[in-house]
């Protein structure tokens, strides 16, 4: 085998399903443990339905289907749980992440493994969605006070919430980036375009649910689950290009609002070159350049870390990664409090392992 | 990974990563018998490793990996390194498996009928097990039995049998020394020594076998015995499943038709001669 086995394998078996025949018994194992890692093996199911391939790997697909099938149903539930608690304020439910791409039935969803439920609310409604949530079983996770008051005062959630009985949690935002991020993202556009998938369920506007996951990916977080985020978008571009030639120009014009056009057009360069995903540039009526980056090849570095045992690997790539996201995230004096708390905590420090 | 074995055990095959060679060494040497994963392809990942460089040298501590893990599973000692691979295989089942609904029990077999022992830990199931095998039973397993909500059958898992404390001494008066891995001692669980399956158990281990009959056994209490009723069956092979909620309605109509079709016995027992005694005749009244 003469491929890589990092991510750029689950990468090429995503964009060209028909590229997996060549793959040996080693080739497939690596595969398989690198869209685990990912938590991306459903989606890799579904991709390559009716693909040839041996029956040993057609049985562990079968399973990562009806696996991921359960966990479709599962999610869905759960956002039924947080619609019927929430229903007496009148309060929408605008469902965030996997929820909302499974209840609006979209590509991105098909296969896709679901964590949280994330919900977004207008912020002002924020107590009463809490102590409506606490009414209906579900009760605090996080025991430290520091941690509590934080997620207060400067997140753009609620600190999360389990419930009781379902075990599952739910993360309540108000916006989509933490209140001490350099970028403010109009919450309340985000709020009044939501469009509803089923009765009392939202979803972000398609073209918020893409400068959502750029937020969260470059504008918030480490890149980790950069795949999978990635994906998300490259499957929103190409659907809902289908109905709207220039769906692209209206994400940007969007993003431009929310202050995250950079996120946006980076998102976009990385999922052309990881996905080949059919994104377009402009001249007019904005200028939008998409042609690749220097600084693009070390984004795709740490996005597409894995080996073929499913291992994290360049640590320093991922700690720079890591580091970069706090910095994003707090200004200098905030931080340098923070990472002093968390280190006497004996926390802080990129997932390893 | 520096060192790595693959086996298949039942229907599922693992693949062991190691940054040390002897546990690697050690599986090798007691899974001897096994086949590989089919078309060489693994279910699981399994990763045995240092939690940082110098510690594959220096104070030698064995983290657990692999495609599911829970986060806060300690480190074991090299000497451990076995149990810690074994451990990690059973993880991989207890939080990943889908296509059966696993019953945390040990399963043996006569006549294409399975007999399932489920208990809480101690309860003394893999040394039934065991020494039942020498008994004229297949064994299937000590630790998993494998219902496939398709067809009711359970499937066999023979991987090394896992005996603790006192029951090895019971089994190494029955079973060949060649059968016996290291004594592992002072793990989190006492000392613990895996026996290799009997030949039957690894030849046939691709033959299914229809549940029969589910005991409850008890060690250490007077002999006794009682029916227990089918809702009292479900909550506790409910609780006794690591995956019965991540299944859902096929989890729930597989264990309902087990339940409804299969007697259901409590057996306590003062000792091993006596335990035998009871499974024949449980067997042989059900």
């Amino acid at each position: 085998m003469d491929r890589a086995l990092d991510g750029w394998l689950l990468a090429a078996a995503l964009r060209a399903p028909e590229s997996v025949r060549t793959l040996d018994a080693d080739g497939w194992t690596a595969l398989l443990a690198i869209a685990r890692a990912e938590q991306m093996i459903g989606t890799l199911a579904w991709r390559l339905d009716g693909v040839a391939m041996p029956p040993g790997v057609a049985r562990i697909l079968t399973d990562a289907r009806a696996s991921a099938e359960q966990g479709r149903v599962i999610a869905l539930w759960e956002a039924e749980a947080a619609r019927r608690a929430l229903a007496p304020l009148g309060v929408p439910v605008v469902l965030l992440k996997g929820t909302a791409f499974v209840a609006a039935d979209l590509h991105a969803g098909q296969g896709r493994s679901i964590g949280d439920l994330d919900i977004l609310v207008p912020r002002e409604t924020l107590g009463a969605v809490e102590a409506a949530l606490l009414g209906a079983g579900w009760e605090w996770v996080k025991p430290d006070p520091y941690d509590d008051a934080y997620y207060r005062q400067w997140m753009h959630e609620l600190p999360p919430l389990i419930h009781r009985d379902r075990d599952r949690m739910i993360d309540v935002h108000h916006t989509i980036l933490p209140r001490t991020a350099r970028i403010t993202p109009d919450a309340v556009a985000l709020l009044s375009d939501a469009v509803e998938v089923a009765p009392g369920l939202w979803t972000l506007s398609p073209a918020d649910m893409i400068v959502h996951a750029a937020a969260h990916l470059f504008a918030d977080g480490d890149l980790a689950g950069g795949m999978r985020n990635l994906w998300d978008v490259d499957q929103f571009c190409r659907e809902f290009a289908l109905n709207d030639r220039h769906f692209c120009l209206s994400v940007y014009e969007r993003a431009w609002e929310h202050g995250l056009l950079a996120a946006v057009k980076r998102a976009f360069r990385l999922c052309h070159q990881l996905y080949g995903t059919p994104v377009v540039g402009y001249t007019t009526p904005i200028t939008i350049d998409l042609s690749p980056r220097l600084s693009d090849r070390a984004y795709l570095r740490r996005v597409t870390a894995r080996d073929g045992w499913g291992r994290a690997t360049r640590p320093f790539t991922r700690q720079a990664f890591y580091i970069r996201s706090h910095w994003l995230r707090m200004p200098p004096p905030m931080l340098a409090r923070h990472l002093w708390i968390k280190w006497r905590q004996g926390g802080a420090g990129p997932a390893s392992g | 990974m520096r060192h790595h074995f693959a086996v298949r055990i039942g229907p599922v095959g693992f693949r062991i990563g190691s940054d040390w060679r002897a546990p690697i060494a050690q599986l090798e040497s007691l899974y001897a018998a096994y086949p590989k994963p089919y078309d060489g392809v693994p279910d699981f990942t399994v990763r045995l490793f240092a939690a940082r460089p110098w510690r594959r040298f220096a104070r030698a501590a064995v983290m657990i990996g692999g495609d599911y893990v829970l986060p806060e599973a300690a480190p074991l000692p090299l000497a451990q390194g076995l149990l810690a691979a074994e451990m990690g295989m059973n993880l991989q089942m207890a939080l990943g498996q889908r296509r059966y609904l696993l019953l945390h029990a040990a399963v043996v077999e006569r006549d294409g009928q399975a007999l399932i022992l489920t208990g809480v830990s101690g309860a003394g199931k893999s040394t039934l097990a065991a020494l039942l095998s020498l008994r004229g039973w297949r064994l299937m397993g000590d630790e998993f039995a494998l219902l496939d909500p398709e067809t009711g059958l359970i499937h066999a898992f023979p991987r090394l049998i896992s005996l603790k404390n006192a029951s090895i001494a019971t089994v190494a008066a029955e079973v060949p020394e060649d059968r016996f891995g290291p004594l592992l001692e002072g793990t989190p669980k006492g000392s613990i020594r895996h026996v290799v399956p009997d030949a039957t158990a690894v030849a046939a281990m691709d033959a299914p076998a229809r549940p029969a009959l589910i005991l409850f056994p008890s060690f250490g209490f007077e002999a006794a015995a009682r029916d227990v009723s089918p809702s009292e069956v479900f909550v506790r092979l409910t609780q006794a499943s690591t995956n019965y909620v991540a299944i859902g309605e096929r989890g729930f109509d597989a264990l309902t038709a087990l339940v409804n079709s299969v007697p259901a016995r409590a057996v306590d027992y003062p000792d091993t001669a006596s335990a035998i005694a009871q499974v024949e005749a449980a067997w042989t009244a059900r």
